[in-house]
């Protein structure tokens, strides 16, 4: 297994250095190796033209590289002091001098970073700072930030972009991981693009165009979630009335995750839930998927109430599910494919014949899913574990689909799937949707909400706040009504609005061109394989 | 459009070498055999400390189990231990420490024992009566620990330990004169149930090498409907799709919390019957004497065995040739039987890190495989495309 071969990477000093790429070229594997968690079987890396080999992270610590992972690391019951003195202890003591340095740094950089806060009162984009002062405690002057715009509103990416131009300007360098296209442009000083596990070529941000930088990193045409005809009907598919559900904290107090939720899907319709994470989506979709238990309120499929019922009945009565975390929810990883395959449908045909199970039919079933929906398998008799992550997600939608789904909850389904899965999954997703499917959508990429959805409705702190029609209205502001800056029916500027579809159009969605194959499924194989050398990690 | 796939051959007919994986038995046989041998090289080790020779030793163990008279011995015993590392393996298969298999068997000895002291039904009602009441007990006596788990997240480990020692109590407190020990005269110390009747008695064969107890159809009936429950049907695919992952189950659509009940009450129903080839073929009375410790060798069983009915069995008879030919080393040499649990415990520390780190090997192992075949694939493929 190769993941990364041939990569030719040089990063000047005070700069920020976007590297590019789709999911699984290679770009974490790359990252690993120069913060010392990999050791790379040949070639060389130079600090400061100073030839070095890293066998742990500490190394590469020591020699000024630190590391924002994607995930934070940090104790929630820390104040941000004691979480950045935490491990560092012999550097400055872990008293007043301490934090002397982190107001120091804080206030250098710009960071604005309040030593005495408690880590778990602390938004995203903050704990997302205190990462990164985490790492220039330890000395870092060269920092690896792992996609750290995923987790932000377009607000905060704004605000870390001027963070980064800050430490840029105190010579700290940037290596920046991402394949948001406007992003890496507008922040990057120059761009290295990795495609396959190894670098494809450079590019000058004031020179090249989105739409280059797409081909470069994707190397094929791929459709675009982009503009077609509604397929909404009247018909009612699914209700959710009054929807309320209180959890206990940490500490015992009552918080309430959602309130008084009502919406209303119809056939063929997509429904897009907006939010910043953690604002209620997750409770949204187990409570109609009938995992938590409700408050109040009720559930309605296709006239029938399923408010009571477990879940189970409500698959049975023709909900399809792709959860948000596949390895927790859709798949038994040490259990081959087509055990999978009759996960969740264990009471349905092909997989039982009565009480009893039909291994025979269940096998023959996978075999069809894993050619319609190009699975990239030697067999059905792997584990799902060995497979890379959009393949797990096309098998887990190919299983969704074969059982004629009324309705269909997608949490973000396309998260950690290479370009190309991605396109083949929004097709799916479509066709199904021609057919009468209505499709409950929660995603964090706005581009796929946008693209997707017939309506959108922002959720924030458990209550629907705001609703959008996806052809009217920006990224930005969608973004704003996720904060809970605004309420009620949003529309954007018609000016804005316009600007950002020109953009769109020239840019961000060069990365799907618009001449959509119908049967993307077969289609785009050379984007689909670069996905599969992640299947060996 | 050429699929990556290679041609599916027709999944309903496997051929008999698709089904049979060398590598997968190699690497499933493999931690057991080590163990075994890393266990005798211990105790050999320790033998040979305290100045004894351990080949003699071995040896003496061989001769006995060879023999026609150890081998029924072996039998009979591995029968027994073949019903307490199902009823433990049961719970495993769904993540389930059922600890209680000790105080669920004794209960269940006790009560099928007055039962069958009370009751003078035909032979073909009563021994089914008395399985049934087993079982039954058994059961009823493990679904406190599942209500607990249920609904109040007490863990089954905890609670199962706890209702061991109460089952002793019970014991106790039934087996007095006048409840469930007859009133006697009082000639002896020792305080039993009335004698079951003729009818309890099981079936035996007469071999040359002595009695072999019926029972071993029971256990081997166990075997069959275990393996095909778990593998054959909804509710196994369930209890083990819970045992694999608890989320993802829950997530497709499975009961957890009935899972939990059920798969406990189960173990606690297999666990009933563990005593019962004692009470219906060799000591028909239940009495303070009564044989312990078979929960806990059914949980060792159980974890050498893997949790599979054909594992277990052969661990079962493992487990039971190590304990009886054990037991002749103190009368035909000068050698301690405690070596037998020393052997014992080092099979079972030592195949538990071993069956992890096979886990851990074969699923790399497997990934990496996949992970080839798909890029020796795609440069076909890729090749393809050049050519054409």
């Amino acid at each position: 297994m190769v993941a990364n071969h041939d990569i030719d990477i040089t990063v000047q000093r005070g700069t920020v250095h976007a590297l590019m790429g789709e999911n699984g070229a290679g770009k974490s594997t790359l990252m690993k190796i120069l913060y010392g968690m990999q050791k790379p079987d040949e070639g060389t890396i130079a600090v400061n033209g100073e030839q070095v080999e890293f066998s742990t992270p500490a190394d590469a610590i020591a020699r000024g590289i630190g590391m924002v992972h994607q995930h934070f690391m940090l104790a929630d019951n820390f104040t941000v002091w004691e979480n950045i003195v935490l491990g560092g202890e012999g550097l400055h003591g872990i008293g007043a001098k301490a934090k002397a340095r982190i107001r120091e740094l804080s206030d250098q950089y710009g960071l604005g970073v309040k030593p005495d806060a408690l880590v778990e009162d602390l938004g995203v984009a903050d704990r997302q700072r205190v990462e990164i002062l985490k790492v220039l405690y330890r000395g870092a002057r060269i920092l690896i930030l792992d996609e750290p715009t995923a987790v932000l509103v377009p607000q905060e990416v704004d605000a870390l972009f001027d963070n980064l131009r800050e430490l840029k300007a105190e010579g700290v360098t940037v290596i920046f991981i991402s394949h948001k296209l406007h992003e890496v442009l507008s922040v990057a000083d120059a761009i290295s693009v990795i495609r396959r596990g190894t670098t494809v070529g450079d590019a000058d941000p004031r020179e090249v165009t989105a739409r280059q930088l797409a081909e470069l990193m994707v190397g094929a045409e791929l459709p675009s979630p982009e503009s077609r005809e509604s397929t909404v009907t009247e018909t009612e598919m699914l209700r959710v009335e009054g929807l309320r559900i209180a959890k206990p904290d940490a500490e015992g107090v009552e918080r309430v995750v959602l309130d008084d939720v009502s919406l209303r899907i119809r056939k063929g319709e997509i429904l897009g839930i907006a939010g910043v994470e953690g604002n209620g989506q997750a409770e949204l979709v187990e409570a109609v998927m009938g995992m938590l238990p409700l408050d109040a309120g009720t559930v309605t499929l296709d006239g029938t109430d399923l408010t009571g019922t477990l879940t189970r009945a409500r698959r049975e009565a023709g909900i399809g599910y792709i959860p948000e975390d596949r390895h927790r929810h859709g798949l038994l990883l040490e259990a081959p494919l087509w055990e999978n395959r009759i996960l969740g449908h264990v009471t349905e045909r092909p997989n039982s014949k009565g009480v009893l199970l039909d291994p025979a039919g269940a096998r023959a079933d996978t075999q069809r899913i894993v050619d319609e929906y190009d699975v990239r398998t030697p067999g059905i008799e792997v584990t799902a574990a060995s497979l890379s992550g959009g393949n797990q997600q096309k098998l887990i939608i190919g299983r969704e689909m074969s059982h004629s789904p009324k309705l269909l909850i997608a949490a973000h389904p396309t998260r950690g799937v290479d370009v190309g899965a991605q396109a083949q999954i929004w097709e799916q997703i479509r066709s199904a949707q021609r057919e009468g499917l209505a499709v409950l959508l929660i995603s964090a990429d706005l581009d796929e909400l946008i693209g997707l959805s017939d309506t959108i409705r922002v959720i924030y702190r458990g209550r629907l706040v705001a609703d959008a029609d996806p052809a009217t209205v920006t990224a930005e502001d969608l973004g704003s009504a996720m904060t809970g800056a605004a309420t009620g029916h949003i529309e954007s500027d018609p000016e804005a609005l316009a600007e950002a579809q020109a953009v769109v159009a020239e840019g961000t969605e060069a990365e799907h061109t618009s001449d959509a194959p119908t049967d993307a499924p077969t289609d785009a194989p050379s984007a689909g394989t670069a996905d599969d050398e992640q299947a060996g990690e | 459009m050429t699929s990556p796939n290679p041609p599916a051959a027709p999944a309903a007919k496997r051929s008999l070498r698709e089904r049979i994986d060398l590598e997968r038995i190699g690497l499933a046989l493999a931690a057991p055999v080590l163990a075994v041998l890393l266990s005798l090289l211990i105790a050999g080790g320790l033998l040979a400390a305290s100045g004894r020779d351990p080949f003699d030793a071995f040896s003496i163990m061989w001769n006995y189990g060879t023999a026609s008279d150890g081998q029924v011995a072996v039998l009979n015993k591995a029968t027994v231990y073949y019903l307490a590392a199902a009823a433990a393996a049961f719970g495993f298969r769904m993540n389930l420490f059922n600890i209680g298999i000790e105080g669920q068997y004794k209960l269940a000895m006790m009560f099928a024992a007055f039962v069958g002291g009370q009751v003078d039904l035909p032979a073909f009602l009563q021994i089914p009566l008395l399985l049934i009441v087993a079982m039954c007990v058994g059961g009823l006596w493990a679904s406190i620990a599942g209500l607990l788990k249920v609904y109040r997240g007490v863990s089954e480990v905890i609670s199962t330990i706890m209702l061991n020692a109460i089952a002793t109590a019970v014991i106790g407190v039934l087996l007095v004169p006048g409840i469930f020990a007859p009133r006697t005269s009082g000639t002896t110390n020792s305080i039993q149930t009335e004698k079951i009747s003729d009818s309890s008695h099981f079936f035996a064969i007469e071999t040359q090498g002595g009695t072999l107890w019926g029972f071993v159809v029971i256990a081997v009936l166990v075997g069959v409907v275990f393996q095909f429950t778990l593998n054959r049907t909804r509710f196994g695919f369930d209890l083990r799709a819970t045992g694999r992952s608890e989320s993802a189950a829950s997530a497709s659509g499975v009961n957890v919390k009935r899972m939990v009940i059920t798969s406990i009450v189960v173990s606690g129903a297999l666990a009933g019957l563990v005593g019962l080839p004692e009470l219906m073929q060799n000591t028909p009375y239940f009495g303070q004497n009564v044989q312990t410790g078979l929960g806990f060798i059914g949980i060792s069983v159980a974890l050498l065995g893997r949790n599979t009915p054909v594992g277990i069995a052969f661990s079962a008879l493992l487990f039971a040739f190590l304990d009886a030919s054990g037991a002749q080393l103190p009368t035909r040499g000068d050698y301690p039987s405690e070596i037998i649990p020393v052997i014992q415990g080092t099979i079972v520390i030592c195949v538990v890190v071993a069956y992890e780190l096979v886990r851990r090997y074969g699923l790399k192992r497997q990934q990496q495989k996949v992970g080839a075949e798909l890029a020796a694939q795609a440069a076909a493929a890729a090749q393809k495309e050049v050519a054409a």
